[in-house]
């Protein structure tokens, strides 16, 4: 059975995202973990293209690769802090770590494993495009927008006050 | 396609994202997981997103508004976020997580 080329590019877009969020966990300098979730960021947002959600793969890649992870990489520039600095005392703590997000993995896994959903047609839908959830977006959740510009300015200020040096 | 494939990719990056809040201490690493599991999330809704409007459903494009949404949500996160972390590691010198217990006391 040949795979189609959108289980081609799945599979590789998958492998990509799962091996750079690896990195981002498993690398000692913060400013290589920044790299590869920009990387995962991409991949995901390429992700976003091949399920039809155009839109929201451009603001995915305007806000996280653009604006997010700018923030991170600028922070941790600033506090100089992509010397390895993280000293290791428990080292057990790290093993459970592990152990526990791998067993959530194993029952999400078995739980999940015979979920009974439709496939995904190959086809294209247009709900992704800009019109369409331009319009729903200003006719139906017109007031969840507009709350959101109230949690930005309030997040703006909050920032602004956390931030400010004590006098 | 089967949408199995999505959620098994989207709990793989949600468990990588809960092995690094458990298992690192800097608290900016930490952070970036949590933008990582949020992304997993973001994932899943839109391909359950897809899996609806292929099944002929009108609203599917709800769950892309509520992916916007969490971007929204995500991004003051980060501001608010980001001033706390700076301001932590100005009063003490350091982003070590174990240090910000003397909150219990």
């Amino acid at each position: 059975m040949g795979m189609s080329l959108q289980q081609i590019v799945f599979g590789v877009l998958s492998i990509i995202s799962i091996i750079s969020a690896l990195g981002v966990i498993l690398s000692k300098n913060p400013v290589t973990s920044v790299l590869c979730l920009i990387v995962t960021f991409f991949t995901i947002a390429g992700h976003y293209i091949m399920l039809n959600a155009q839109f929201l793969a451009v603001v995915h890649i305007i806000v996280y690769a653009g604006a997010i992870m700018v923030l991170f990489l600028f922070v941790i520039m600033l506090m100089n802090l992509n010397a390895e600095i993280e000293p290791q005392k428990r080292n057990w703590l790290k093993y459970a770590g592990a152990i526990s997000g791998g067993a959530l993995l194993l029952v999400l896994l078995g739980a999940l494993r015979e979920a009974d959903v439709t496939p995904l047609q190959p086809g294209s839908t247009d709900i992704g495009l800009i019109s369409n959830l331009g319009k729903t977006l200003f006719s139906q959740y017109v007031v969840p927008f507009e709350v959101s510009s109230i949690l930005f300015l309030s997040a703006m200020v909050g920032a602004v006050v956390i931030g400010k040096r004590e006098a | 396609m089967p949408v199995q494939y999505y959620i098994f990719l989207s709990i793989a990056l949600f468990c990588i994202g809960v092995m690094g809040v458990l298992m690192r201490r800097n608290a900016i690493i930490i952070f970036m997981c949590v933008e990582l599991m949020l992304n997993a999330v973001n994932l899943l809704l839109v391909a359950f997103s897809k899996m609806w409007a292929d099944a002929g459903r009108v609203d599917a494009g709800g769950a892309q508004i509520f992916v916007f949404f969490i971007m929204v949500v995500a991004a003051a996160e980060v501001a608010a976020g980001l001033a706390i972390i700076v301001m932590v590691y100005r009063n003490s010198q350091s982003v070590d997580i174990n240090i910000m217990n003397r909150l219990k006391n």
